[in-house]
């Protein structure tokens, strides 16, 4: 089985973000740079279905230079070989441009799984694998709190606003997974060591095949009109509990018209 | 004025709050046409989408048993009937996903997690908010028919009476729409209580609570407010509470009427996931904790004294 993964290089979760004046994108340079959360339980499925079935993890990501800390971690967590996408023309692309980026690295090279965390953390947007998989045409098994894969038949537990429900199909199939699905694994010092020496293909935008003129900022179907950072909230009432805090805070909930 | 597409969202059979938001955001920028998705619409149905000002609803028969595809081309079919100005769709997970598909297959624009539509000229401007609610972007689509989607519980909804006609609506599925199927759904239970991210209130419990019996002085207080429960990653990470209670970056974002933060102490993680909730309300006994900037009215002590406490005075209260 070969199972791609794409992961995503994202300003540390625990940081304050920030959009960039000049161009209105999200300024990447002033937070730490992490794999996105949601791609380590990706990474640590397909480790974990290949370390069962057999077969070979390639971790994709399409980001700039220092994103290839990000592969670098994916590889010495376990994943075999890397895919590190770069180029200046890519930097802005909207959600509709870097799906069409991944789905020209992913299509041609015989992946039977595509695995993406379900969200990133910083965008939000969670359209790309659904947009991935319209473009390739392949099977949609998103959300997923379980994947299973049996031959060729792969069978996961969409997670759904009142529980979950089961979905199957057959691969080729992009998935995405939410947290719950697993633990991800810390990568150990061997990982590290073997990880400097994993292959890492890097791929310009014009080797993808890809028209320069659909990706990159200029290129975007939405932009950003304005901005402005949220008006600070006036500061509340805070009081100390006295033995009668509760009764206080009914109080407070009554004069709002709550209860 | 054009016509506005909105996906029309159901429970159990009956058109959900959601949709009611989605039309009435809709007349901002034209006039709504509702799309039905599956079968069910029913003389109620269109009478609600009616009261809030859909024109018409169009259903689309698809099979219900395929995820999202069927969804993306019943909307590609209505947008092709209709020439919209604009697609409104719910901002669930469902809901993004046919609309990030939709927006391929119309070649247009798409923004998602708007908290409000407004009409500029001939223009849609969705305004977002986002980094956890520190920053409010305003966002336009600058190809094709604005691709949409709308939060729940940011735009309150109003009726606008108008007479709704129900019109049939003929798909083509898509090859790879019927590639994923569908063979059962499990339901989890919710005692009750509303869904998180449709609720007015919120009472929602962190690291403070201390472990999984903890939540029952929470779920008390969410029961005598009538409000749905949720729960930082800290306790989820936990188990303590059921993972999809989860209010934050990598859970859900909720924006109520009153959410109520218990033993929570309000790392970006968290505030990201609630900072745009009309009234917030802190219990939590570090009053160094970070989300007492938040709070409206805080209350710095037990949560497991001042929670109850404040349960009884609610049932006190009502009698």
């Amino acid at each position: 089985m070969r199972i791609a993964v794409c992961v995503k290089q994202v300003p540390d979760t625990w940081a304050e973000k920030r959009l960039r004046p000049e161009d209105s994108t999200l300024d990447r340079e002033s937070a730490d740079g992490v794999m996105n959360e949601l791609d380590e339980y990706a990474v640590e499925e397909a480790l974990q279905l290949v370390e069962a079935q057999g077969g070979e993890v390639v971790v994709i990501s399409m980001g700039p230079d220092r994103a290839a800390e990000t592969v670098r971690k994916a590889l010495s967590m376990g994943a075999d070989a890397g895919i590190h996408v770069v180029d200046d023309g890519l930097r802005g692309s909207d959600a509709i441009a870097t799906s069409a980026v991944l789905a020209a690295v992913i299509g041609s090279r015989g992946f039977d799984l595509v695995i993406f965390g379900s969200e990133s953390t910083d965008a939000r947007m969670s359209v790309v694998p659904a947009m991935v998989a319209e473009r390739l045409g392949w099977a949609q098994l998103t959300f997923a709190q379980k994947v299973e894969v049996s031959g060729s038949t792969v069978t996961v537990e969409r997670v759904t606003d009142s529980g979950f429900a089961t979905v199957t199909a057959s691969t080729p199939a992009i998935v995405s997974v939410v947290e719950k699905i697993n633990e991800p694994r810390y990568p150990s010092f061997k990982g590290i060591m073997a990880a400097k020496k994993k292959p890492v293909e890097i791929v310009s935008a014009a080797d993808t095949g890809i028209d320069a003129a659909v990706v990159g900022a200029a290129a975007a179907w939405s932009q950003v009109a304005d901005f402005a950072a949220r008006p600070p909230k006036a500061a509340g009432v805070v009081v100390t509990d006295e033995g009668d805090g509760g009764v206080q805070l009914a109080g407070f909930l009554s004069e709002q018209k709550f209860i | 004025m054009g016509d506005v597409l909105v996906l029309v969202e159901t429970a159990d059979g009956a058109v959900k709050k959601s949709t009611t938001e989605l039309l009435t955001a809709a007349r901002r920028l034209g006039t709504p046409v509702a799309v039905w998705v599956g079968g069910g619409c029913d003389d109620a149905a269109v009478s609600t989408l009616a009261e809030f000002g859909a024109t018409a609803v169009l259903v689309a028969d698809v099979p219900a048993e395929h995820p999202v595809g069927p969804v993306a081309d019943a909307l590609a079919a209505a947008v092709a009937a209709t020439a919209p100005v604009a697609v409104l769709v719910p901002s669930t997970a469902d809901g993004k996903e046919a609309a990030g598909r939709l927006a391929l297959k119309i070649g247009s624009g798409i923004i998602t997690d708007a908290v409000d539509v407004a009409a500029d000229g001939d223009r849609v401007v969705a305004t977002q908010s986002v980094f956890g609610g520190s920053t409010i972007v305003h966002s336009t689509v600058t190809t094709g028919i604005p691709v949409v989607t709308v939060r729940g519980n940011s735009v309150a909804p109003e009726a606008a009476p108008a007479s709704c006609e129900r019109r049939d609506l003929a798909v083509s599925l898509s090859p790879s729409s019927s590639l994923a199927t569908i063979t059962g759904t499990t339901v989890a239970s919710k005692g009750g209580r509303p869904e998180l991210a449709e609720a007015a209130i919120v009472v929602s419990g962190g690291r403070g609570v201390g472990s999984a019996e903890g939540f029952a002085v929470i779920e008390a207080l969410a029961d005598s407010l009538g409000a749905a429960v949720g729960a930082s990653r800290a306790a989820t990470d936990a188990g303590w509470y059921p993972h999809q209670y989860q209010v934050g970056q990598t859970g859900k974002t909720v924006s109520p009427q009153l959410y109520i933060a218990n033993g929570i102490s309000g790392a970006i993680q968290h505030r990201a996931g609630m900072q745009t909730s009309k009234t917030i309300v802190v219990v939590n006994k570090d009053p160094e904790a970070p989300i007492f900037e938040l709070a409206d009215y805080g209350v710095v002590g037990d949560l497991f004294t001042v929670v109850p406490q404040l349960t009884n005075e609610i049932a006190k209260r009502a009698d």
